[in-house]
């Protein structure tokens, strides 16, 4: 039976970082999710993994303040809240990816990744029209942190090229360098492995884990590949028509039988 | 103080002490509506069934006027004129179809609207072109003598225009609702490729969708051309229907009839009334920035749903 | 072998980001500025300067300002017209209350106050978008001109509501504005200023602010959940479009036609200035002088065509014909190469790169 569990060193964790609690969220008659709880400690990696339409997404846009719950808070460093904008949890060091990929089409791929550092680029228009002393200065500081990330996801040679240009792997891989040049403390991957090959699944786990080990980044991900997700998360939140099936280890979920009745057991599509 | 009595007092005033001019102004101003409303609906018919917003839908009104009266003074009688005008309408909407959108098909929205500017800078010096550009006078021999209803007078040709413009939505509305053509230009309006997948011929429906707009701006130019004299400027009130359209909605054919009701009687009264206030002629930008006050309240229009973002 | 960038090795991130990486373009640039500030006003005369160049170089900033807010912020505007007016106006205002004042300042300044109005038109951008902004960028064009046209206050009280330049100087007594002026003198004013607004214009196009504007364009959900600010963002936008098209207008009215009334400014020219961006290419600033140079120079070739080839017909006529062939112009440049002359010139370039192995 634990053939496929994780050979991981103990892991150490913080305290809880977000916790999400008593959330609802419905559009006109539709009820995506209904009174939803759970926690993230710092620097873990979570899973939301459920059927499709369960309410994933939306949870992440939940959390990121895409959408507005009718009912519920979430907790996030300390600061309980009801909505924010999207923009304000970038601020606060939340960083996401998206299902359907959400790139910048027309820019490079070095572009992109600069974008995420836009909340932390301040010079303002006169120096930027004139682009000399600090505001040049400003650019090759950040230049500079992409760089890096461009080097730690291996897409040195796509550099300049426009991303609508690039095949899906490689885009999705952007938009995680995207999403890392932010800096973020607490980083949301909307199905990252979604129509991958196995190699590059096994890339994409790869800088994951990284992530988490080397920035201590906390993590939470939805993802539909069970081996993926009982692979590298440490804790699991199962959704099923926006309620909460279960929430616990990998091998507390994957044992818990209405789980199993629920998703893993029976076919869905 | 004396302006903001001009704005809030004197108006107010004018309309309590004159009702029936009051009234008289309203129902002028609603007949005009109806006018904007039958410019509005061709670009809500293509803006349905293609997406593209058709920005040469004023074009076609000032092409199809041109062409009605250009026969006609070539001594042909008007029937025989109807009948060949709709003939290069359709011809146009066909040309339409293989030259501009099927080039140009899965291009984003916004380059094939400014194709549609490009077609409607055609469309006017092509016009113009073959038949000139001096006011022409077009006479059909609708009535237009003065009628008193209850003390207020009402212009017969206004009740013309708004009876033909009401049959025309009528036909319309049936036409969408249940004909097979009718159908089909529904599923190609929510989805081209779902509707392409379920073998509808997404090329024919384009051709006919661009007919019925253009016949709709036949309509429109005969109305205009005969109250106005048929002439360049009948482009610049084709631009009076896009506040018409955000106030309605993009893809509502009721939004396009109300919008063009609020918009003909808004600015008809805020010109009698309100006017003087601001040194006159506010016609020339008050249904602008009335579609633009509205949208800030509701970005989608009237009719429109609600928009849910996902991502 | 005449453009290669081999063997022009970058050893910093800073040479990597200049503007022109690759020495060729800069010859290149060299070239073309020596050309327009030397050879230009050398060798044309009064009437290629002021009936051709000056338009030339008008037109482009207001395309490169309109072509800031919809080729990069993805914020289509038809209201450029009234910007142009707000920038003439503004600048005739200032230059007749403070006569002493440089007329660099008046123009600098006039641009600022179209930015101003620009940011009060684009405050609907926030709800709304594309065509629905379009319509709503309308009313600005039409409600400014009229109210140029209706308050004599605008105009001085002058009767036909034309106003007209007087006439200003720079270094000392250089006039460069006004009926006396000299075309040499107003060619080198403006294409000063138009040079120097270029160059600041690709700056910020890459700079992180530009980069903010690409990303509300290409994707304005996305954009704003990686924390750009829509408000801020494209405020900013409008403020600077507005910026460059205001001193495009007070450019046409002091240095292009010394005179104007603010009919000149109506939604005709909202359009021309559109189908600049459009045919010069969405998203490029050298696209927005190709745009302008393609349309300044089209009326001019078609009208003199005619009777080149021996044929004779009407103005009237010719300015229908005009008409056609502008909108069949932009239906084929649309078909095509959506994205215009500059992409044409970029793909050009690439295939001279690989020339002559192309595999």
């Amino acid at each position: 039976m634990d053939a496929y569990a994780p050979q991981k060193k103990e892991r150490v964790f913080g305290d809880v970082v977000l916790s999400v609690d008593d959330i609802s969220l419905s559009f006109g008659g539709v009820q995506a999710l209904a009174n939803i709880s759970f926690g993230v400690r710092e620097h873990q990696v979570l899973a939301i993994i459920g059927p499709n339409g369960a309410g994933k997404s939306s949870m992440l846009n939940v959390i990121n303040g895409f959408y507005h719950p009718q009912q519920g808070t979430i907790t996030y460093k300390g600061e309980t809240r009801r909505q924010m904008k999207p923009h304000q949890a970038a601020r606060q060091g939340v960083a996401r990816t998206f299902q359907n990929i959400a790139l910048f089409k027309g820019m490079s791929t070095l572009d992109n990744i600069m974008t995420g550092r836009n909340t932390m680029m301040h010079r303002n228009l006169l120096w930027q029209a004139l682009h000399v002393g600090p505001a040049r200065k400003e650019e090759l500081e950040h230049r500079e942190f992409v760089e890096n990330i461009i080097d730690f996801l291996e897409i040195e040679h796509i550099r300049k090229t426009p991303v609508g240009r690039l095949p899906y792997g490689l885009q999705k891989r952007v938009e995680l360098g995207r999403a890392l040049a932010a800096q973020p403390e607490l980083l949301l991957l909307d199905e990252p492995m979604a129509g991958m090959n196995l190699e590059e699944k096994e890339d994409m786990s790869r800088f994951i884990l990284d992530v988490n080990d080397e920035f201590g980044t906390t993590i939470v991900l939805i993802e539909h590949d069970m081996g993926v997700v009982m692979d590298i998360s440490d804790h699991v939140v199962v959704l099923d028509y926006g309620r909460k099936l279960a929430d616990g280890s990998p091998d507390e979920v994957r044992s818990n039988q209405e789980v199993i009745d629920a998703y893993l057991g029976v076919a869905h599509d | 103080m004396e302006f903001l009595t001009a704005i809030f007092v004197t108006p107010f005033v004018e309309i309590v002490s004159y009702p029936i001019f009051f009234f008289e102004v309203v129902i002028g101003g609603l007949l005009a509506g109806v006018m904007y409303s039958l410019v509005a609906l061709g670009f809500v018919l293509i803006f349905k069934a293609s997406g593209v917003f058709n920005f040469a839908q004023g074009a076609m009104v000032l092409f199809a006027a041109l062409t009605l009266v250009g026969l006609m003074e070539h001594g042909l009688p008007w029937w025989l004129a109807l009948l060949l005008t709709i003939a290069v309408m359709v011809l146009l909407a066909i040309t339409v179809e293989k030259v501009v959108l099927r080039k140009l098909v899965n291009q984003e929205a916004i380059i094939l609207f400014m194709a549609t500017i490009g077609l409607s800078y055609f469309l006017d010096g092509f016009g113009q072109t073959i038949w000139g550009s001096d006011v022409k006078v077009l006479d059909l021999g609708i009535p237009s003598a003065p009628l008193e209803f209850g003390g207020i007078l009402v212009n017969e040709f206004d009740i013309v225009a708004a009876v033909s413009a009401g049959s025309l939505v009528a036909v319309l509305a049936v036409f969408f609702q249940k004909t097979r053509i009718g159908r089909a230009l529904r599923a190609v309006a929510d989805d081209h490729q779902a509707a392409l997948s379920v073998g509808i011929p997404l090329k024919t429906i384009w051709a006919i969708v661009w007919s019925v707009a253009g016949l709709v701006g036949l309509v429109a130019g005969i109305m205009w051309g005969t109250k106005l004299g048929v002439q360049f400027t009948l482009t610049l009130v084709a631009l009076k229907a896009l506040p018409v359209l955000i106030l309605g909605g993009f893809t509502s054919i009721p939004g396009a009839i109300i919008g063009g009701l609020i918009i003909g009687m808004g600015e008809k009264v805020a010109e009698v009334f309100w006017g003087a206030a601001f040194g006159g002629a506010i016609e020339d930008w008050f249904a602008y920035m009335l579609a633009l006050v509205f949208l800030l309240f509701r970005p989608q229009g009237l009719f429109g749903d609600k928009i849910i973002e996902r991502v | 072998m005449l453009y290669r960038e081999a063997g022009q090795f970058k050893s910093s991130y800073d040479e990597d980001q200049a503007i022109f990486p690759i020495l060729q373009d800069r010859i290149m640039l060299a070239i073309v500025l020596i050309v327009a500030f030397v050879a230009v006003p050398l060798l044309f005369n009064e009437y290629w300067l002021s009936t051709i160049m000056l338009p030339f170089l008008v037109f482009s900033l207001a395309a490169l300002g309109l072509n800031l807010l919809t080729g990069y912020a993805g914020q289509l505007s038809l209201g450029t017209g009234g910007f142009m007016a707000t920038g003439a106006f503004a600048a005739y205002k200032l230059a007749v209350a403070f006569p002493e004042m440089n007329i660099i300042i008046v123009f600098l300044l006039s641009g600022v106050i179209t930015a101003g109005v620009g940011v009060l038109f684009g405050i609907p951008s926030l709800r709304i978008k594309g065509f629905y902004l379009a319509v709503a960028t309308l009313a600005s064009q039409f409600f400014l001109i009229w109210m140029f046209n209706k308050f004599p206050w605008f105009t001085n009280y002058s009767s036909s509501g034309v106003i007209s330049a007087p006439p200003r100087a720079v270094f000392g007594d250089y006039f460069v504005t006004g009926s006396s002026a000299s075309p040499q003198a107003k060619y080198l004013f403006a294409l000063a200023f138009v040079a120097l607004l270029a160059l600041a214009a690709k700056n910020i196009v890459r700079s992180h602010i530009g980069r903010g504007w690409m990303a509300i364009r290409d994707m304005d959900i996305a954009a704003e959940i990686i924390g750009i600010k829509p408000l801020q963002t494209k405020l900013g936008a409008f403020a600077v479009s507005s910026f460059y098209c205001g001193i495009s207008g007070a450019l046409w009215a002091f240095i292009y036609t010394s005179s104007v009334e603010a009919l000149a400014f109506d939604i005709t020219r909202s359009f021309q200035i559109l189908f600049m961006v459009i045919i010069g290419g969405l998203g490029s600033v050298l696209g927005s002088f190709l745009g302008a140079a393609f349309i300044v120079l089209l009326p001019i070739l078609l009208s003199n065509a005619p009777t080149m080839v021996g044929l004779n017909i009407s103005v009237d006529l010719i300015s229908h014909m005009e008409f056609m062939i502008m909108g069949a112009l932009i239906i084929f440049f649309l078909i095509v190469e959506p994205h215009g002359l500059a992409r044409l010139w970029q793909v050009a370039k690439e295939k001279l790169r690989l020339w002559p192995f192309p595999y």
